[in-house]
């Protein structure tokens, strides 16, 4: 029997739900929430997100943050739109989930090193 | 007067009809009479040209499963009680697989699926009969005993998509059974059964829909079984991987 790629997907799939069931609803809170309840200096957030985003781990978590879910959500699409019988080339859909992950990764990679 | 049920029951005799029909057949209500014993009634004094099949009256031999209103179900643990003031009570063959005649499916492609995982224990050298059985603890049996609940009655295979649109799809309870024996202490021979959960037509076809785990009649939780063989998949496609690059062969 041939073994079966998925095992790539999957874990990815199950990393990113794993991130998002534990540090999601925070993730929302701090990015989403906090700056509008509780920041009275958009000046300072702006500077303490950017020192963020200047430090090498801050980088990391921030490429776990983005790349791991859209694993997640576009591999729960691709094998929902299966399961919906949607009609279409299975190469052309891994092409789009998978290959769709995989370039928004990238441009995040790439603009995460440019900041 | 006393109080009768429609019961509308799928024929299929091949030899003189060209697809399934529906037949409907009046049954005397009672409050503990199940739609096995209904079946049994509508043979025995009504139509003896039904075929059905069945055993033990007591969801243990796993053969009386059908559709009831199209949902897998066995039809001696369903009671006509159940669906008192429904429109309508249709019982069918079970859902993707083929119809030998009326309620009987032909499940053979099923039972192949199970030969396939190997299940039985599986020993690199086997003891000789007087050393006596392999012994186990109690917490290592109940590693596995949910899984060894199965009887075999092909509801979860009725249920899962999967299985009804590729039937090379080895299924809810082959793949519990190999995660059954994977998990048994006296077992092993969980590499052999790996080249089979590790295919496309392995674990890695079920996408978690999870109704299987709701129709099985034994509460054996299929899903949670396959989703476990997904992780023992997953970790021997990284130790295969950590092999190759190793200069080792592909397992």
């Amino acid at each position: 029997m041939r073994r079966s790629h998925e095992p790539i997907a999957w874990s990815l799939f199950g990393a990113g739900g794993m991130l998002l069931a534990f540090i999601g609803p925070g993730l929302v809170l701090a990015t989403a929430l906090l700056p509008w309840l509780a920041a009275h200096d958009p000046v300072a957030t702006h500077a303490a997100v950017g020192a963020l985003l200047a430090h090498p781990l801050g980088k990391l978590l921030v490429l776990a943050c983005v790349v791991l879910p859209l694993f997640h959500t576009l591999h729960r699409i691709y094998h929902s739109l299966h399961d919906l019988h949607l009609r279409a080339p299975r190469r052309l859909m891994q092409l789009l989930c998978y290959g769709g992950a995989t370039l928004l990764s990238g441009v995040t990679a790439w603009w995460l090193l440019l900041i | 007067m006393t109080e009768t049920v429609t019961v509308r029951v799928q024929r299929y005799r091949p030899e003189e009809d060209q697809e399934p029909w529906a037949q409907s057949f009046e049954v005397p209500y009672s409050e503990d009479l199940s739609i096995l014993d209904a079946l049994n009634q509508i043979k025995d004094q009504q139509d003896p040209t039904l075929s059905h099949r069945w055993s033990c009256r007591m969801a243990i031999c796993g053969s009386c499963g059908v559709m009831i209103n199209g949902e897998p179900r066995l039809a001696c643990k369903t009671f006509l009680r159940d669906y008192r003031g429904k429109d309508a009570l249709e019982v069918r063959a079970l859902d993707n697989f083929p119809i030998e005649r009326d309620l009987v499916s032909d499940i053979s492609g099923f039972i192949d699926h199970l030969e396939t995982v190997q299940p039985w224990l599986i020993r690199s050298d086997e003891q000789p009969v007087s050393a006596g059985a392999y012994r186990q603890t109690p917490e290592q049996m109940q590693r596995y005993a949910a899984f060894s609940q199965c009887i075999n009655c092909g509801l979860c295979y009725a249920a899962c998509p999967q299985f009804g649109r590729d039937p090379a799809f080895l299924g809810p309870a082959a793949l519990t059974l190999a995660q059954r024996y994977n998990l048994d202490s006296r077992d092993e021979g969980a590499s052999q059964r790996m080249n089979w959960l590790n295919a496309e037509a392995g674990v890695w076809s079920c996408t978690f829909v999870g109704y299987c785990s709701q129709v099985c009649p034994k509460d054996v939780d299929p899903a949670a079984a396959i989703n476990q063989g997904k992780v023992a998949s997953d970790i021997n496609y990284a130790v295969n991987l950590f092999n190759i690059l190793r200069g080792k062969d592909d397992a």
